[in-house]
């Protein structure tokens, strides 16, 4: 079984079924006990921003706790949990020039800014890599 | 040998390059390679009995192994009767195996 994986993402949040997917594959790789290292780019920085906001469903009667609306930051955190309590690592870096553009500065503990440069190296030091491109 | 895992995410119908990277599942196969597409999101319109796509049916022919998320079909209320005999529903475990076995994976 490899250390671990690497996951390219390039989505922002609330846009495609893409970003539903990469999370349920990053939880599946950590439920395996395989560490993740994630390089956010373009519009995916803005995945752990912890500006996002649940919000009620007044179209279906339903007040926030209800509703219960999860955020993409909220899955970041629960995916850094879980990795923790596996034991592996999951290594979250955001495009630092995607971030500056955007302003997505402040996001969940355990996400570091860094370049293209940081893609190259996941993936060179682990097993396998997979880009989840936009289109 | 190598392996590849063509992720397609596409609905069929929608999207041309469907059949375009059937065809190049095909001739990776052809070329001798371990090839598994596998179906997510949109892309399991394509797993339907129904849908009655040739391209899927020679792919197993040919020997390529064509998963379909389970995710992506009770989503979408696609029962297991209701999938082409060519296909295979499975976890998206199935994807971490082929990347923990060196896959090289295509994501569409």
């Amino acid at each position: 079984m490899p250390q671990s994986l690497t996951f390219l993402l390039m989505d922002a949040p609330y846009e495609q079924s893409r970003t539903a997917t990469a999370f349920r594959l990053l939880n599946a790789v950590l439920e395996r006990g395989i560490g993740v290292r994630v390089f956010a780019y373009e519009g995916a920085v803005s995945l752990p921003v912890t500006q996002q906001k649940p919000h009620a469903n007044a179209l279906h009667g339903r007040g926030l706790e209800e509703e219960a609306h999860p955020t993409p930051h909220m899955w970041v955190s629960a995916l850094m949990q879980l990795a923790k309590d596996k034991g592996v690592e999951l290594d979250w870096v955001n495009c630092g020039l995607c971030v500056d553009e955007r302003g997505a500065t402040e996001v969940v503990a355990g996400v570091r800014r860094g370049s293209p440069a940081d893609f190259w190296k996941m993936a060179t030091e682990t097993a396998n890599t997979v880009v989840i491109a936009t289109r | 040998m190598t392996s590849y895992l063509v992720v397609e995410s596409r609905d069929p119908f929608e999207s041309h390059g469907f059949a375009r990277r059937c065809e190049l599942a095909a001739a990776l196969r052809a070329d001798g390679a371990s090839v598994t597409v596998f179906l997510v999101e949109n892309g399991v319109m394509a797993a339907r009995a129904a849908a009655r796509l040739r391209e899927l049916e020679q792919l197993a022919k040919s020997g390529v192994v064509v998963l379909a998320d389970e995710f992506s079909l009770r989503e979408r209320g696609i029962a297991q009767s209701e999938l082409a005999a060519a296909v295979k529903r499975v976890g998206l475990d199935a994807v971490v195996e082929q990347m923990a076995a060196g896959a090289k994976v295509l994501w569409n």
